[in-house]
């Protein structure tokens, strides 16, 4: 396969569709975590150019993200990210109120761990959902964390991506909490090789 | 007010003094600057991959690799007038912004983009003045053709003049 795929809008649909399933099974587990209600939006998808992907939160803002890379049927990387106050407000949430501060050189052990165990939780039960769902095979490896500038951050998944063109397919979805739903906020990123974009297209019934 | 001219990702752009050239947010790719301090001219490169020829795109982004970036800055500073012998370059970013626990070789992708960045320039004979790659942490950096000065920020150590 050459160059990036073309997708019809029923394809962005079925993958909108996919996207909400994941994200509705992480705000049930983000639920659970915290004993809070969370809200999640619209999932968003679109092939989105790199300046688009890499400004989602402001290019230079401080962000943390989640990360797991994909391996199996649909080879890619998956982000949970936040703004960096947010992340410290989840962290602290997660740790029983301890004030946090994510954003040190090297981050805070205690911190760094809950993150990054809450990022593996919620980007876990999003592709087991979508693997339900699907049907697909999907294997994430395991989480690493990670605070600095978003576009650092976003960089290192559309490295990948980037051997095919200079666009990426964004999977975005959030999920807040009821009672801060101005102040927290996580968003999934997940973007599939082009490779695993027509596995995922096959899945979904909605192949070309 | 001194121009500002903005390098994006897969991009490359020159600029002659008093302008600069600034790109945000590396990470794992590579800023490349190669300049002619005389003429106060030279170009900023914001690549992604080492090697064009693992491209799979159907027409080729030459600005993203690093081989094709370092050879479009040199054809095109020699095509300005700038003699061979006075180009130079720096260099930042190529690090690893996640830790993986499991260690896995996980594509190691921004040391192999610094190693590809050299290789291409030491090539071309273009001797590297100063680099600050690897590490684990994003890097902005701003170019002044003008004194051929650069500024590298982080998010935790600051800015750094070099």
């Amino acid at each position: 396969m050459t160059g990036f795929p073309s997708v019809s809008e029923g394809q962005l649909d079925a993958l909108r569709e996919a996207g909400n399933i994941g994200a509705a099974h992480a705000a049930t587990a983000l639920s659970a975590m915290l004993g809070s209600r969370v809200d999640m939006s619209v999932p968003s998808v679109r092939i989105a150019g790199f300046e688009e992907v890499t400004g989602l939160f402001g290019e230079e803002e401080i962000s943390c993200a989640v990360l797991l890379q994909l391996k199996g049927d649909v080879p890619g990387t998956m982000f949970f990210l936040l703004p960096l106050d947010e992340a410290n407000e989840l962290t602290s949430l997660l740790l029983g109120g301890a004030e946090v501060d994510l954003n040190q050189e090297p981050m805070p052990e205690m911190g760094a761990s809950a993150l990054n165990e809450a990022g593996n939780i919620l980007s876990g039960s999003y592709l087991s959902a979508l693997s339900d769902f699907t049907g697909l095979n999907l294997q994430p490896t395991p989480p690493a964390v990670a605070c600095d500038m978003t576009m650092a951050l976003l960089s290192y998944g559309l490295a990948e991506v980037s051997m095919y063109g200079d666009y990426a397919l964004l999977i975005d979805t959030s999920i807040s909490l009821k009672e801060k739903s101005d102040s927290l906020k996580g968003t999934f990123l997940l973007l599939p090789d082009p490779d695993g974009i027509q596995s995922l297209f096959e899945a979904l019934g909605v192949s070309i | 007010m001194k121009e500002v001219i903005k390098v994006g990702m897969a991009d490359l752009q020159f600029a002659g003094a008093p302008a600069t050239l600034r790109t945000s947010g590396l990470g794992s790719c590579v800023g490349i600057i190669m300049y002619d301090e005389t003429m106060q001219y030279g170009g900023m490169a914001h690549i992604m991959l080492p090697d064009s020829s693992a491209a799979r795109e159907q027409k080729v982004n030459r600005a993203k690799y690093a081989d094709t970036a370092c050879s479009d800055l040199y054809s095109h500073l020699l095509a300005e007038g700038c003699p061979k012998y006075r180009l130079k370059a720096k260099m930042a970013g190529g690090a690893e912004m996640f830790q993986f626990s499991s260690g896995s070789s996980a594509a190691r992708i921004g040391p192999r983009n610094v190693d590809a960045v050299k290789r291409a320039l030491a090539e071309l004979r273009v001797p590297v003045l100063f680099e600050d790659t690897g590490g684990n942490s994003g890097r902005t950096i701003e170019f002044a053709p003008a004194d051929g000065s650069l500024e590298i920020r982080t998010v935790n150590k600051g800015v750094v003049k070099v």
